[in-house]
């Protein structure tokens, strides 16, 4: 591991001190090597591309965070809004990207069930797993912050449930950031046949004012059969910046319910792969967003039906205070061959304010015959009858205001099957909604 | 003026500049039924909407006291927790709230009017029974309670949610807009049956309405006649009566200052 006076930054030499004063495998080494070259051969995105138009790079300073530190003597206190609230069978807390403690119910243990550091997991007996599986589904190459992530990625999760078997309770990630720190972790998740899993991923800033960075990569492997419901609520701090690529890929007859919150971070810049690649395989999403001061949040979705009989369902629901962006591009692609496909994508947003903006651009592609596709997006205003109505019922300005953006996201939470989740969200979402003044 | 009463006192208000009402007095005391009629576009619905304190209604003159103290430049919320109520013509669908959280709300603040926001709602044990007994009054299904409010209610279902909404916050004063209009033959009377049982003699009642059963079972103390922005008659039940059979052109005739300016505005509304 890197001593504490060395460099760690996302320089030449921090590359050096982060990636290789570590044990790991020497195929591990080679693709950081070779993801970092392509990080450098890669310029920072900008506005002449096309992902990234309406996302404005300028503030941003790569060279002010930390792609490593050592953990401090004492672990600063974790606001997570989930641990609290939520019964588990398995949790592990990350701080900036690494472990800092986990525990799973040995049951599951004995089962064969994983819950732990992904690095520490490739050098405990799982690395022929891992190494099949790790960026053989994520594209590290698609632009220079999946290559960055790629090279410098440390600690991470993993999780893991053998053939057959169901865990009941949601496994808790909890992921805390540090002042000035990048999270660089990874997150593998691979549900074998028929198995079943609930996990449940949460991000917090330890400081609520100060900057961090998340570059991350997800990626969720269900076999034939297997069901996840995954959450990933995204609640850093609004100074901290946001890149992360998560795929998911769906063998037959798989299912998922993939919760989004899009809470936190001064800049997220997400992208979401669902590929539907073995027939009957069926994909729920979801997506809670609350932007607010000058958030900008960026969010790309791509549903993508590669065989007969898939089915997805996008639903992503945002709200827009003060000054926020809010970016959402949907597509769904239907690969030739892949009839029967069901493909849905929506996205609605409601302004709070009039300096608020918002972009939200669907997109179909569509190369097979006898399917259906259909998509939607709307941003609109809270309505002014609507809170006169609930004052009329005794009801202040701010407490209608609250009712009825919290009505506005119900159609979304409803689909969220997770109760504790669903709460969460609902009350984050309250607490910060003021009070309308159009 | 004395306690107990709502008063509008030489009211004028506008909409976007567009003066409607001009001028209008009236008087209600507690446990007195008053009735407001008027051809369509004359300001009834205007009128319950200022009194509520609808931002869009501008009051340009004159007053509104709601026992002897002036509300005009309150907030719609504390007007609410004063005790005043309006079962609007045209409900207003809130998607995604549940009736029963809605009005768990509004009883909340409405019964404890010095509640600031995030307090304490009302029990939910308490709150349900009470709920129960006054749905099981209005025979409406436990389940309505569960749908979000006014989205894709039928027209009577919607006045019937007003009813319940007044049934549930027993204000001092409410303003009934046209509650029975949109109600099958059955429901009318029932609505009507119900008003009388939880307005009673308890509440003052402000009812506008074009038909005769709702009156019948609450019979007006007092009935106000509305043509071109003001009350240019008030009688007792007989002039409701006369209305429903002889309509409003008599009134029309009567009063050729008022008709003109109905067809000025009705005019300008076609513009
Ligand atoms: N929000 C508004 N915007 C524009 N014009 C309005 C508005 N509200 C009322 N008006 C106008 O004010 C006049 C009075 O309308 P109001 O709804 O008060 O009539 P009403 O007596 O309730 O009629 P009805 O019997 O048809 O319900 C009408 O000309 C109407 O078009
Ligand atoms: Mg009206």
């Amino acid at each position: 591991m890197p001593s504490l006076n060395l460099d760690t930054s996302f320089t030449d030499e921090g590359f050096h001190n982060v990636a290789f004063h570590r044990p790991q495998p020497n195929w591990l080494k080679e693709l950081r090597q070779r993801a970092y070259r392509t990080f450098e051969d890669l310029p920072m995105p900008n506005r002449s591309m096309e992902e990234w138009r309406r996302t404005e790079l300028r503030h941003f300073r790569l060279l002010q965070f930390q792609a490593w530190s050592p953990h401090p003597e004492q672990a600063p206190e974790i606001p997570s809004q989930l641990i609290p609230r939520l019964d588990t069978d398995g949790l592990i807390i990350t701080l900036n990207g690494r472990k800092l403690e986990s525990r799973l119910d040995p049951a599951l243990g004995q089962q064969g069930v994983v819950l732990n550091c992904l690095e520490d997991s490739i050098l405990n007996g799982w690395e022929e797993l891992i190494r099949k599986h790790l960026f053989s589904i994520l594209d590290w190459k698609y632009d220079k912050f999946a290559a960055m992530h790629a090279a410098f990625w440390t600690g991470g999760i993993f999780v893991y449930v053998p053939k057959d078997i169901r865990v009941n309770k949601p496994l808790l990630h909890v992921a805390a950031l540090m002042p000035g720190q990048a999270d660089v972790g990874h997150t593998l998740i691979i549900l074998d046949e028929g198995a079943e899993a609930t996990v449940v991923s949460e991000t917090v800033s330890v400081d609520p004012s100060a900057s961090s960075l998340y570059c991350g990569g997800i990626e969720i492997i269900l076999r034939p059969g297997a069901r996840l419901r995954y959450v990933n609520m995204q609640n850093w701090n609004q100074a901290t910046f946001h890149f992360a690529h998560q795929k998911a890929v769906l063998a037959e007859r798989a299912s998922l319910e993939w919760t989004l919150g899009a809470l936190g971070g001064r800049l997220a810049k997400v992208n979401q792969h669902l590929v539907l690649d073995g027939p009957e395989s069926e994909g729920i999403v979801n997506g809670v967003m609350f932007a607010e001061n000058r958030q900008h949040l960026a969010y790309h979705t791509l549903q993508h039906h590669r065989t007969p009989k898939t089915k997805s369902d996008l639903l992503y629901k945002g709200a827009l205070q003060d000054q926020s962006h809010l970016v959402w591009r949907g597509m769904i692609r239907v690969e030739a061959g892949a009839v029967k496909a069901d493909g849905y994508q929506r996205n609605d947003n409601l302004m709070l304010s009039q300096t608020a903006r918002t972009d939200c651009i669907p997109g179909l592609e569509i190369l097979a015959d006898d399917v259906r596709c259909t998509h939607g997006a709307t941003a609109g205003r809270v309505d002014e009858e609507e809170i006169f109505y609930c004052q009329t019922r005794g009801l202040t300005r701010r407490e209608a205001t609250r009712l009825v953006v919290t009505g506005f996201f119900q159609q979304v939470l409803d689909r969220i099957t997770i109760d504790s989740v669903r709460e969460a969200l609902t009350d984050i979402i309250q607490h910060r909604v003021r009070e309308y003044r159009g | 003026m004395s306690p107990e009463t709502l008063s509008v006192i030489d009211l004028h208000v506008s909409v976007e500049g567009k003066p409607i009402l001009k001028g209008v007095n009236l008087t209600i005391r507690r446990g007195e039924i008053h009735a407001l009629m008027g051809p369509n576009g004359s300001g009834k619905t205007t009128l319950g909407l200022a009194i509520m304190g609808h931002p869009r209604y501008e009051i340009t003159r004159g007053r509104i006291e709601l026992d002897g103290e002036d509300i005009t430049q309150l907030e719609p919320h504390e007007r609410a927790r004063r005790g005043l109520f309006m079962a609007f013509q045209r409900p207003v669908a809130i998607p995604g709230v549940r009736l029963a959280d809605f009005l768990r709300h509004a009883v909340s603040n409405v019964r404890n009017p010095a509640r600031k926001e995030g307090e304490e709602l009302i029990p939910m044990r308490e709150f349900r029974k009470e709920l129960k007994e006054k749905m099981d009054l209005l025979r409406m299904d436990a389940e309505f309670a569960r749908r979000y409010v006014n989205d894709g209610f039928s027209g009577g279902e919607m006045k019937r949610a007003e009813i319940l909404q007044m049934a549930m916050l027993r204000p001092k004063f409410a303003i009934l807009d046209e509650t029975d209009s949109g109600l099958d033959v059955d429901a009318v009377r029932l609505a009507s049956q119900s008003i009388a049982e939880i307005g009673g003699r308890q509440m003052g009642l402000l009812i506008i309405t074009h038909h005769e059963r709702l009156l019948e079972h609450n019979p007006p103390d007092v009935t106000h006649v509305l043509l071109g922005g003001r009350i240019v008659e008030t009688g007792g039940p007989e002039l409701a009566e006369r209305l429903h059979r002889e309509g409003y052109d008599q009134l029309r005739q009567k009063y050729p200052e008022a008709a003109a300016e109905e067809a000025a505005l009705a005019g300008q509304g076609k513009q």
